[in-house]
């Protein structure tokens, strides 16, 4: 196993800029999941990783050395494809034992090896069968044998989960995390799944138009969301903007949002004037007549445990997270209160969050681990 | 229509069903009639071929595939009497005639150069085929569309209207009436066929195989054979097909272009009709032989030939 380093990855195809200047690390048996819309550069960066896209600049290392030019081959790494590209002329045991073959071992020491491994999966007694009669987690799970059989630097995989149903993909989820704890691989996985990035990764890298918007754990993605697009993205339903001008000055706990008071955690930069947004979790907003931020019910999901209420104030749909048990009809008149210290502000323009209070518990947090 | 029965709007309804059926076994029966009766031709003798009004019961007889095999010369009879007993069958047909075996005719020869030609153009075209689809499937070929195009363009108008022009360039070159000039000029027929055909077969397989072999330690070559040919199995078979139907009926160039050693069976046979008065049971024996092998090939591959020429009809 090896921690791989991208350093000023940059990738175009003709015009059109698919990646750039990617930096990040991902450490030795970290699960490191990058995320993001479609189109966002994830895959391309996987895919250089894997040596099945040459960089158009920057570099790649795996380990202590240096890869960016090898030939896919030569990486020793393991890639799972969205679509398992199990070999469908195979049997189970066959295709497992494909990457073996390639490095010349032995046949006896291949069935061992793929027996071993197909024990670990639990698919020992699918072995003999033909993939192309497999249920789609028995094929993710050979396809995952394929990967995991020869004990490579490191696993890429690519949407795996994508083509699986509901009901599978949360299993497998548990499973891969399960693997992942077991084995201590090195994995870069690429989804577009918040659920799946938020379930399973030590590290989660956001990704949209080729840059890496934010680079840190789950929590801190959440909790601490580096751009509007990151807090748009994350979290169903997503964060609540809401819209305010002036600038800040260092040390502001107050803003002035549709002319309400609202504390905010104590900023810690000055901004220009310019036009800004305060990001709010839906459930972090509580139902207070004492409120002067005030809006009219619009429509209600029931979830079981929890309502999502969309209240329509002067400034648009806010959607609030509510115990399921508060009842309320459409068109009731009721007050927003804000939990003051989960809230994010922006700079419009950038799209930047500001430097506040919340920012200060992160780099705390991480000055004690490190 | 009883309302309780479900009516499917998909499935062809059993009237539809029945005038098709009519209609498939009458082409059927026109489209074999002919082969009926020049395999029937075969085994009759020369008189009875060509008895009118044509005999449809008759003793069957050989004397067609003797003739086929053998060139005879017209004996009179006291010669005949002095030769000892019968050696077989055809030789006592033969002397029935006032005529003996003066030896095995070219028909052999020529069925061989048949087979050879066939199957070597075949070969050729499919494994050039495959290798230029696989590029311009999976590569970033420069002017690409073009070539595609180019290639294409060979088969706008019929080979046969370049005869001239391959005839003498043929003559120059020193490979007129050789086996290898036959099998490069199919070749060069067909190849056109095979890349477009394979191309769409290759098309369909997920590049994704070959980039898990690379990754898995294959190189492209390694890649290629073992995840990229398995699966195309299907289109290379209904290419081959197509390809051998062509190669192995081709009439024109063969005629133009071979004449002695490397001529091919379909130039050879119409030749049979001069050769001691129009010897129809021979030209039919040899027709039926000629059949065989095009027949055993496409029954040995019909499933491919049949996906060859539905494919891409139906979207996955």
């Amino acid at each position: 196993m090896a921690e791989i380093r991208v350093q000023h990855l940059r990738k175009a195809f003709g015009d059109f800029v698919a990646v750039q200047d990617s930096n990040f690390v991902v450490e030795d048996g970290e699960f490191f999941v990058m995320l993001g819309p479609s189109g966002c550069g994830k895959t391309t960066t996987l895919r250089m990783i894997a040596g099945l896209e040459l960089p158009t600049g920057g570099q790649i290392l795996l380990g202590r050395d240096d890869v960016t030019m090898l030939r896919a081959r030569e990486r020793d790494i393991a890639f799972v494809f969205q679509l398992f590209a199990l070999y469908p002329h195979m049997n189970v045991r066959k295709n497992i034992g494909f990457p073996l073959l390639a490095q010349g071992m032995p046949a006896a020491e291949i069935r061992t090896r793929v027996e071993e491994t197909a024990k670990l999966l639990r698919i020992d007694h699918l072995l003999n069968k033909s993939v192309s009669g497999l249920a789609g987690g028995d094929r993710q799970r050979v396809a995952l044998g394929r990967a995991i059989v020869r004990r490579p630097k490191c696993f890429l995989m690519d949407e795996p989960l994508g083509t699986l149903d509901t009901e599978f993909r949360d299993l497998m989820v548990h499973e891969l995390r399960e693997l992942h704890n077991r084995i201590h691989a090195t994995t870069v996985y690429v989804t577009h799944d918040q659920m799946e990035a938020m379930s399973m990764a030590d590290k989660i890298a956001v990704m949209n138009h080729g840059v890496i918007e934010q680079f840190g754990s789950p929590r801190e993605i959440y909790d601490r969301p580096a751009t509007m697009f990151v807090a748009d993205f994350i979290g169903s339903p997503p964060m609540n903007f809401l819209a305010f001008g002036g600038g800040l000055a260092k040390g502001a706990r107050e803003i002035i949002v549709q002319g309400a008071k609202v504390a905010v955690p104590e900023v810690r930069e000055d901004i220009a004037p310019s036009d800004m947004a305060l990001g709010i979790r839906p459930e972090h907003i509580r139902f207070d007549d004492a409120s002067k931020l005030r809006g009219a019910i619009y429509g209600t999901e029931y979830l079981g445990t929890t309502q999502i209420v969309a209240v329509e104030t002067a400034d648009g749909i806010i959607k609030a997270r509510v115990p399921a048990e508060i009842r309320l009809s459409t068109g009731d008149h009721v007050g927003l209160a804000l939990s003051s210290a989960r809230l994010s502000l922006f700079e419009k323009g950038s799209g930047r969050a500001v430097r506040t209070a919340i920012h200060d518990v992160a780099s705390e947090r991480r000055a004690q681990h490190g | 229509m009883s309302l309780t029965t479900a009516h499917s709007v998909v499935a062809p309804s059993a009237n539809s069903k029945r005038i098709a059926g009519t209609i498939i076994v009458l082409y059927a029966l026109i489209s074999i009639v002919p082969l009926l009766w020049i395999f029937a031709t075969s085994f009759k003798t020369p008189p009875d071929s060509i008895a009118y009004p044509p005999k449809i019961l008759f003793q069957p007889s050989l004397e067609g595939y003797c003739n086929l095999f053998t060139t005879r010369t017209r004996q009179t009879p006291d010669y005949i009497n002095s030769l000892g007993p019968a050696t077989g069958f055809c030789d006592e047909t033969t002397r029935k005639r006032n005529m003996v075996i003066a030896g095995p005719s070219n028909f052999l020869p020529r069925f061989v150069n048949s087979l050879i030609i066939a199957f070597g153009s075949t070969f050729c075209a499919v494994f050039l085929g495959t290798l230029s689809a696989y590029g311009f499937s999976r590569f970033k070929v420069p002017l690409a569309d073009d070539l595609l195009f180019f290639i294409l363009s060979t088969r706008f108008m019929p080979p046969i209207a370049v005869a001239i022009p391959i005839y003498l360039m043929y003559r120059e070159l020193g490979l007129s009436d050789t086996a290898l000039g036959m099998i490069l000029l199919y070749t060069a027929v067909n190849v056109s066929l095979a890349v477009w055909l394979l191309k769409g077969f290759i098309d369909e397989i997920p590049r994704e195989y070959e980039e898990a072999a690379m990754i898995d330690g294959y190189t492209r070559l390694q890649a290629f054979w073992r995840t990229v040919l398995p699966q195309a199995t299907t289109g290379i078979a209904a290419t081959a097909i197509f390809c051998l139907i062509f190669a192995w009926n081709e009439y024109a160039f063969a005629a133009l272009l071979t004449s002695g050693t490397a001529q091919t069976a379909p130039p050879f046979i119409p030749t049979i009709i001069g050769e001691g008065g129009q010897d129809w049971p021979a030209v039919a024996a040899g027709t039926t032989i000629f059949l065989v092998p095009i027949l055993v090939f496409t029954i040995l591959l019909r499933k491919q030939l049949l996906r060859g020429i539905t494919f891409g009809a139906v979207r996955k």
